[in-house]
């Protein structure tokens, strides 16, 4: 955590308080997950199971694998898949800035601190432009996708090109971002989203099914798009380490849309995350056994665990309803439609 | 004092008036229609009589509050006008979306045994008991329509707003769907809707209001056939709306 730090002189207070939430990382960092892997490294013989580098780039496949499908739910089921996109570009021109600040002035802020808040901003700028604005929710997220990467890149070419080096990183993502200290940071996301999705999920899924509804039934309906809207932000910087700033909105959509056939939307969320698991763990295997990116091969696995799970649906329905009626298996299949078939 | 007071109500999208000095009165217990012509402004007037917008000039009173601010969220059952068009793909089940009914009463915590039973009681009431457990986006336009009245009535609302309901809904439901309503107006439940089929709308509700921008006529439906409030309201050409469908 010392790079979060603030250079100058700090508190006491503030300093004991940091110090007890670094205890506490460094006892879940070390003492369960790393030592956990290690063991089971014994027991498996896979060596790179013990190596600390495998064990951060693992907790950060898990952390982006539950949070990024957790948030994405509510995303794809109110169509706004590609506001993950929009914030990861802002999210981009926030790492140009803290890059730029690093390179201009004397001062040291971590890249990903930036990241999160000008992807904040952009967050509440998307909602605020199609409340107040009555701007079209996908030219809304267009001007600023565009806009925060035009910033971004005026940044990165405003310096003598020294950042650009650092900015290929984020863009395509890299298992090597992944520091002791942004573990960490990507560990405190996740049990902030999970927390805060955990407290807020039935006015988030109220407003994710029925916004009008949810407005009549009295739900101060902006504050939950608001919140959802950042928690966005911040699954996208955290995700963004490993995925890259152009593949993240994956973990947001892939999973999830995996998932849709899954009954009930609780588990429709479970499903999506183990899919996320799925594709995270793998991806990042892959890419450490051939040295591939890692945020393409999760991206890849992920399409490849959605494409079989409608594969898989079909396959099911197609069978089920040969079962049913051999005969007249088309025919019954029509007619069960009217009155609510389901297709799962 | 009645449950829902509309009184000398302006609302405009830019400087197009939608609703024009409307006053209405709804008493508890009553079963209000609005018919009028596309583009009339009764979307635009039930959503301001729930409290979704707020009017330009004038004043809308909802359980004694102003609409627009109102607390009353629990008291309200609002079935918007797509629901006919819930995506096949949202994996929320029909008792999920039942549940949303308590919401207003438990945003956080715990469901009760009372909650739970809520439930259970308005998933029977409306006769989807056995389609709890299915998609609500699979379900036909008619039983979704029943979902979420059992939504308004596992919150235990009073006043249940209904736009166009039984659009997409085939005409045996239509009639089963306005059964139910019946029934419920005579348990007590306030009821307000509106509906372009004019015949079954003068047969169910027990008041009828007709709008274009203005309000052309309010009283019961008997004084409502009886009067040209349609031909005006509609400019004339009623017979045309009224073949339509």
């Amino acid at each position: 955590m010392a790079t979060l730090l603030p250079s100058g002189p700090a508190t006491p207070s503030v300093f004991g308080q940091v110090g007890s939430v670094d205890g506490i990382l460094r006892f879940v960092l070390d003492d369960v997950w790393g030592a956990g892997l290690d063991v089971l490294a014994g027991l498996t013989g896979v060596d790179m199971l013990a190596s600390p580098f495998m064990q951060r780039a693992y907790l950060a496949a898990l952390c982006i694998a539950v949070i990024g499908p957790l948030v994405g739910s509510f995303l794809v089921h109110r169509e706004m898949a590609m506001i993950g996109d929009t914030l990861a570009h802002s999210a981009f021109a926030g790492v140009a800035a803290g890059l730029f600040v690093n390179a201009t002035l004397s001062v040291t802020v971590a890249p990903l601190l930036t990241a999160l808040l000008v992807a904040a901003v952009a967050a509440l700028l998307v909602q605020t432009l199609v409340d107040y604005a009555g701007a079209y929710r996908d030219t809304s997220l267009a001007i600023v996708l565009t806009g925060s990467f035009a910033v971004g890149s005026v940044l990165v070419t405003a310096t003598d090109g020294g950042i650009a080096v650092g900015i290929n990183a984020y863009l395509f993502g890299s298992l090597a971002t992944v520091s002791r200290t942004n573990a960490a940071i990507l560990l405190v996301m996740g049990v902030v989203v999970t927390a805060a999705v955990t407290l807020a999920y039935r006015p988030l899924v109220y407003v994710t099914f029925d916004e009008v509804g949810a407005r009549a039934a009295g739900l101060t309906v902006t504050r939950y798009n608001r919140l959802l809207a950042v928690l966005t932000a911040v699954v996208v910087v955290g995700a963004m380490q490993i995925m890259g700033v152009i593949l993240v909105a994956a973990m947001l959509v892939i999973p999830v849309a995996a998932a849709t056939s899954v009954r009930g939307f609780k588990r429709s969320i479970g499903a999506a995350v183990c899919a996320g698991l799925l594709a995270t763990t793998t991806g990042v295997t892959l890419s450490y056994l051939y040295d591939i990116a890692a945020g393409g091969t999760i991206v890849l696995v992920a399409i490849g665990i959605y494409a079989a799970a409608k594969a898989g649906v079909r396959a099911r329905r197609y069978v089920s309803r040969r079962r049913r009626t051999p005969d007249t298996a088309v025919s019954a299949a029509t007619a069960a439609k009217p009155d609510g078939g389901d297709d799962e | 004092m009645a449950l829902l007071e509309v009184s000398d109500v302006t609302f405009s999208y830019g400087d197009r008036p939608v609703v024009d000095r409307v006053s209405i009165d709804v008493e508890e217990g009553e079963f209000l229609g609005f018919v009028g012509p596309n583009g009339s402004g009764k979307t635009t007037l039930l959503e301001l009589m729930i409290g979704l917008r707020r009017p330009d000039s004038g004043s809308v009173t909802l359980f004694g509050d102003p609409a627009h601010e109102s607390k009353h969220g629990g008291r309200i059952g609002f079935v918007p006008q797509d629901v006919a068009n819930t995506n096949g793909e949202m994996p929320i089940t029909v008792r999920e979306a039942v549940r949303m009914g308590r919401y207003p009463h438990r945003l956080a915590g715990r469901f009760t045994r009372a909650d739970r039973d809520a439930v259970d009681t308005a998933l029977q009431r409306v006769e989807i008991g056995d389609l709890a457990d299915r998609r609500i986006g699979r379900l036909s336009g008619g039983q979704r329509q029943r979902a979420f009245i059992a939504r308004a009535l596992a919150s235990k609302a009073d006043l249940l707003a209904l736009d166009e309901p039984t659009v997409g809904v085939d005409a045996e439901s239509r009639e089963a769907f306005y059964d139910l309503l019946h029934d419920l107006n005579r348990e007590g439940i306030t009821i307000v809707l509106i509906e372009h089929d004019i015949g079954i709308v003068t047969t169910h509700a027990s008041e009828i209001a007709c709008l274009n921008r203005e309000l052309f006529f309010h009283g019961d439906p008997e004084t409502f056939v009886e009067t040209d409030a349609l031909a005006d309201a509609y400019g004339g050409s009623q017979s045309l709306v009224h073949h339509h469908h």
